[in-house]
């Protein structure tokens, strides 16, 4: 492999410190003794300190996470598993309008959508609260799994499952042991990218929830009118910190276990 | 194959233990009280210390959630499915939800503490006989701006002077219909409840000759831009202006004499009430003369406690920029509902409007 | 061979295009037809054709391309030299890391960065140029809509890149092709169905961005979004809001016929 040139270095550079410039930022005020992203003040730890103290907040927080790990889990299943199908359509004509059904979610706005599903959930007399959140999180997010996972088995070699066949591989092996792992890279970038959907999203959460469930996104937009209280800056660059910190060392571990797995097999 | 299942069962472990965490947080916050209520504001609209208060006192546990905007709050009350025993409206939804039936009456005779309200704030004309709400905040529009910043003969005391050409891409409007087509009404001298087709098309035409100094029109954003001196004149509700000149002391604010609105936030139990006792128990305590002025001081808008003022440091009350004496009300108009149709006709005149600036 | 087994896993699918997609779109229709008193009318459709709303479609289209591109442009690179660094899949997850931090708060953030007296300003003063007001124009509108849309359009060119065989550069290569040759004939045909998707999650959702649109843009771009945003929540009009969604559906459907799998099914 070659090394990168200077240039390209450099390019990445620039995208990265884009991408971050805004969180630093936000972190940075969160150690403003003064009340708001304005003036830097002086160095505090008091918005830390008011994370920790406020029980709702936290638990708050929690429920937002939750809602993201079980409703990308969920909805990378059903998106895998339903662009598997949507290749396997012979037909055209149906497979392109099964796609755009599929993108229709993605183009209604959220109002439009936390709408309809509050009219729809209130028709079936769904209690509001964790569940009607979940369900709606998982029916935002499974059109982005679909849409990183087709590519990938796009660009399957079909020759690949014949030989499988031709071995004797049955219909399961040949989806656990050969279209799976050839997607994977599609089906986590569909996680992720669900996480991001139901991280971001405030519409929809707003309304269908209920009954005490709230989010951190729901918090933050009806802070605006008062002003947006550095508190949930502190509590964004708590996450931050964990996610960076659990991304890189599980890149490490699993980075270390596996060259080691090699090295005992030689 | 083995990293997918590997991944999911992490996964789910991460949510168990998450949601055991989540679980004992809450049970520690609720000592075994089984008595709750479920309080619907606007997020930093309140003294969380007052909430904790109210659960000692009475040992009614609150359940506390937030909207953003009016109107996405009646949509959900109207909904169901979700039970708030109290919401803060402002006063053109209370006209709205009660059209739709979506209030209840609330019974004064719970609430010993409603005396300390200053007999101004009740009875108005959105709801005679306090029926349906108790006043919680008020406030007025005007234009918050930079002395420092602008020519000298701007006081802002007539709505003209936005038209000044010195403020050439200078000001900022509120992103809403009612304030902007208000403001053109206003600036008329007309009445910003209008509903005649003719003096609307008059109005958006005279705002549509304010273009060139419109910078941006936008919401709560206002507040940092105005905060760090970005932004010179923006015309806005006083409790903002009030949160900006907090932070930023050169700012100044006025409500132009022709006339501008008048604003209330009330409380309201609505429909979806499950402990309507409750509810009057948290309206009774807020109505408290120590803890409205407690609450004041954290939220900053002006207060229609007339027990509360006495105990709030002077300089805060006599300050007629936020506590305009009566005689200065008398010129301003509270929003009247219109009525969906016209609310439909304010703001295809605003979409005109906005589309006119660039 | 991905047939009769995989027709199985669509059910769970197909389930959920019933209830969280059709049913959704039968209500939007439904709602279209009606006035403010509930009776049933066609005029939500014609007021769309006045010159207002076409005028806010071609705006939406206009600044939904610029988007798409300028995301295009800025990622292509950045996925294709992602892929020759050596923690590839570190610094790939590094990309998605940034926004699972909620968007209202960036946004405060760029207001702040773009600010008068924030650090950009502050180091175009170094150089001696004049505070520019960034915010409420159309290059910070772009900017940050390019910035939302970035990992979106990272990650699928990422992975059809990733497992691109190098042997087939290198051939190339070694036939005389230059590296723009290479880079035409061989490498973006092959990740086109990458490309595709990219732009299919960048180029729908920014013909519907909202709230960027005035926290940013201070209302000088209004997108369909921003409308229909504002027709259900602010003016209480759902008939028109559904309207405008309805012609936002169709319009993504003829995105889709557009820039569909040529090919057939796989067999």
């Amino acid at each position: 492999m070659k090394k990168l040139s200077t240039a390209s270095k450099v390019y990445l550079l620039l995208v990265f410190v884009v991408l971050y410039a805004p969180i630093f930022y936000l972190i940075f005020y969160s150690f403003n003794s003064g009340g708001s992203m304005n003036n830097f003040e002086s160095f505090t730890f008091e918005h830390y300190e008011a994370v920790f103290g406020d029980s709702r907040l936290l638990v708050i927080l929690i429920n937002t996470v939750i809602i993201a790990l079980l409703s990308g889990l969920i909805a990378t299943i059903i998106g895998t598993l339903g662009a598997i199908g949507i290749v396997s359509i012979k037909d055209k004509k149906m497979r392109n309008t099964l796609l755009s059904l599929n993108n229709v979610l993605i183009v209604s706005p959220d109002v439009v959508i936390g709408a309809s599903f509050l009219i729809l959930f209130t028709m079936i007399g769904v209690k509001l609260g964790f569940m009607s959140v979940l369900v709606s999180h998982v029916a935002f997010s499974i059109p982005i799994v679909v849409l990183m996972v087709l590519p990938k088995l796009l660009e399957m070699n079909t020759s690949l499952i014949d030989a499988a066949r031709d071995l004797g591989a049955s219909r399961r092996d040949v989806l656990t042991r050969v279209i799976l792992p050839y997607i994977q890279p599609g089906i986590f970038a569909g996680f992720f990218l669900a996480l991001t959907y139901s991280l971001d999203d405030f519409a929809v959460t707003f309304f269908v929830t209920g009954n005490g469930f709230s989010t951190l996104s729901i918090e933050i937009y009806s802070m605006a009118r008062t002003g947006i209280s550095l508190t949930v800056n502190a509590i964004s660059g708590l996450v931050f910190f964990v996610t960076v910190l659990v991304v890189v060392g599980y890149y490490f571990v699993t980075n270390r276990t596996k060259r080691a797995g090699q090295e005992v097999q030689r | 194959m083995k990293s997918l299942v590997q991944a999911t069962v992490a996964i789910i472990v991460v949510c168990a233990l998450l949601f055991f965490v989540a679980d004992r947080l809450e049970s520690a916050g609720s000592a075994g009280s089984k008595d709750t209520i479920t309080v619907y504001n606007w997020g930093e609209y309140i003294d969380p210390e007052l909430i904790d208060q109210f659960t000692e006192e009475t040992g009614i546990k609150v359940i506390y959630e937030t909207f953003d905007s009016n109107e996405a709050m009646m949509t959900k009350v109207e909904q169901g499915g979700s039970a708030y025993d109290i919401a803060v409206p402002s006063e053109y939804m209370v006209e709205m939800m009660k059209e739709k039936n979506l209030l209840l009456p609330i019974d004064h005779s719970k609430l010993p503490n409603l005396q300390n309200i200053d007999p101004y704030f009740l009875d108005l004309a959105f709801d005679p006989g306090n029926e349906f709400t108790i006043p919680y905040f008020w406030g007025t529009v005007g234009i918050v701006y930079n002395p420092s910043l602008v020519a000298d003969h701007l006081d802002f005391t007539s709505w003209e002077d936005l038209w000044d050409p010195s403020l050439k891409d200078k000001v900022f409007l509120v992103d809403g219909a009612r304030e902007v087509i208000g403001m053109g009404l206003n600036s008329l001298g007309e009445s910003l409840n209008a509903k005649d087709d003719a003096l609307l098309r008059q109005a958006t035409d005279k705002l549509i000759t304010l273009s060139p100094n419109i910078k941006a029109i936008i919401g709560d954003e206002i507040t940092p831009l105005m905060i760090n001196d970005e932004a010179t004149v923006a015309l806005t509700w006083s409790g903002q202006a009030a949160d900006m000149m907090w932070e930023n002391e050169e700012l100044d604010f006025a409500v132009p004499e022709e006339g501008s609105n008048l604003w209330f936030d009330s409380f309201v139990i609505p429909k979806t009430a499950a402990n309507i006792d409750g509810a009057h128990a948290f309206i009774n305590f807020m109505l408290d003369a120590e803890v409205s002025a407690q609450n004041n001081d954290y939220v900053g808008y002006s207060t229609p406690n007339a027990a509360a003022m006495e105990l709030m440091d002077p300089e805060v009350i006599e300050d007629e920029r936020f506590y305009p004496d009566e005689e200065l009300r008398d010129n301003l108009e509270v929003y009247e509902n219109l009525g969906l149709q016209w609310i439909g006709k304010y703001n295809e005149y605003f979409l005109e409007f906005k589309m006119s600036i660039r | 061979m991905f047939s009769k087994a995989s027709k199985g896993s669509l059910f769970p699918y197909y389930i959920w295009i019933a209830l969280f997609v059709i049913a959704p779109i039968v209500l939007i229709v439904y709602y279209s037809m009606l006035d403010l008193n509930g009776n049933f009318t066609l005029a939500n459709y014609t007021a769309f054709f006045s010159s207002v709303y076409l005028k806010m479609t071609l705006t939406s289209f206009w600044y939904a391309f610029l988007i798409t591109f300028f995301t295009l442009l800025i990622a292509y690179p950045t996925a294709f030299l992602l892929t020759k660094t050596k923690h590839k899949h570190l610094w790939l997850m590094l990309i998605i890391i940034p926004s699972w931090i909620n968007l209202l708060l960036k946004t405060y953030a760029f207001i702040g960065i773009f600010g008068l007296y924030g650090p950009i300003n502050a180091f175009l003063e170094v150089f001696g140029l004049e505070e520019q007001q960034i915010l409420f124009t159309d290059f910070s509108f772009i900017f940050v809509s390019v910035y939302i849309f970035i990992p979106f359009m990272i990650i699928p060119i990422f992975n059809s890149l990733d497992k691109l065989n190098p042997t087939l550069v290198y051939a190339a290569r070694d036939l005389g092709a230059s590296s723009f040759t290479t880079f035409r004939r061989v490498i973006f045909p092959l990740t086109i169905d990458g490309v595709k998707s990219g732009i299919q999650v960048t180029f729908i959702p920014a013909l519907s961005l909202f709230m960027i649109t005035r926290l940013i843009a201070g209302n000088q771009v209004i997108t369909l979004g921003t409308a229909i945003e504002q027709q259900f929540l602010v003016s209480q009009n759902w008939g028109m809001g559904s309207t405008i969604a309805v012609f936002l559906i169709i319009i993504m459907v003829i995105i889709m016929l557009l820039t569909g799998q040529k090919k057939g099914g796989r067999a």
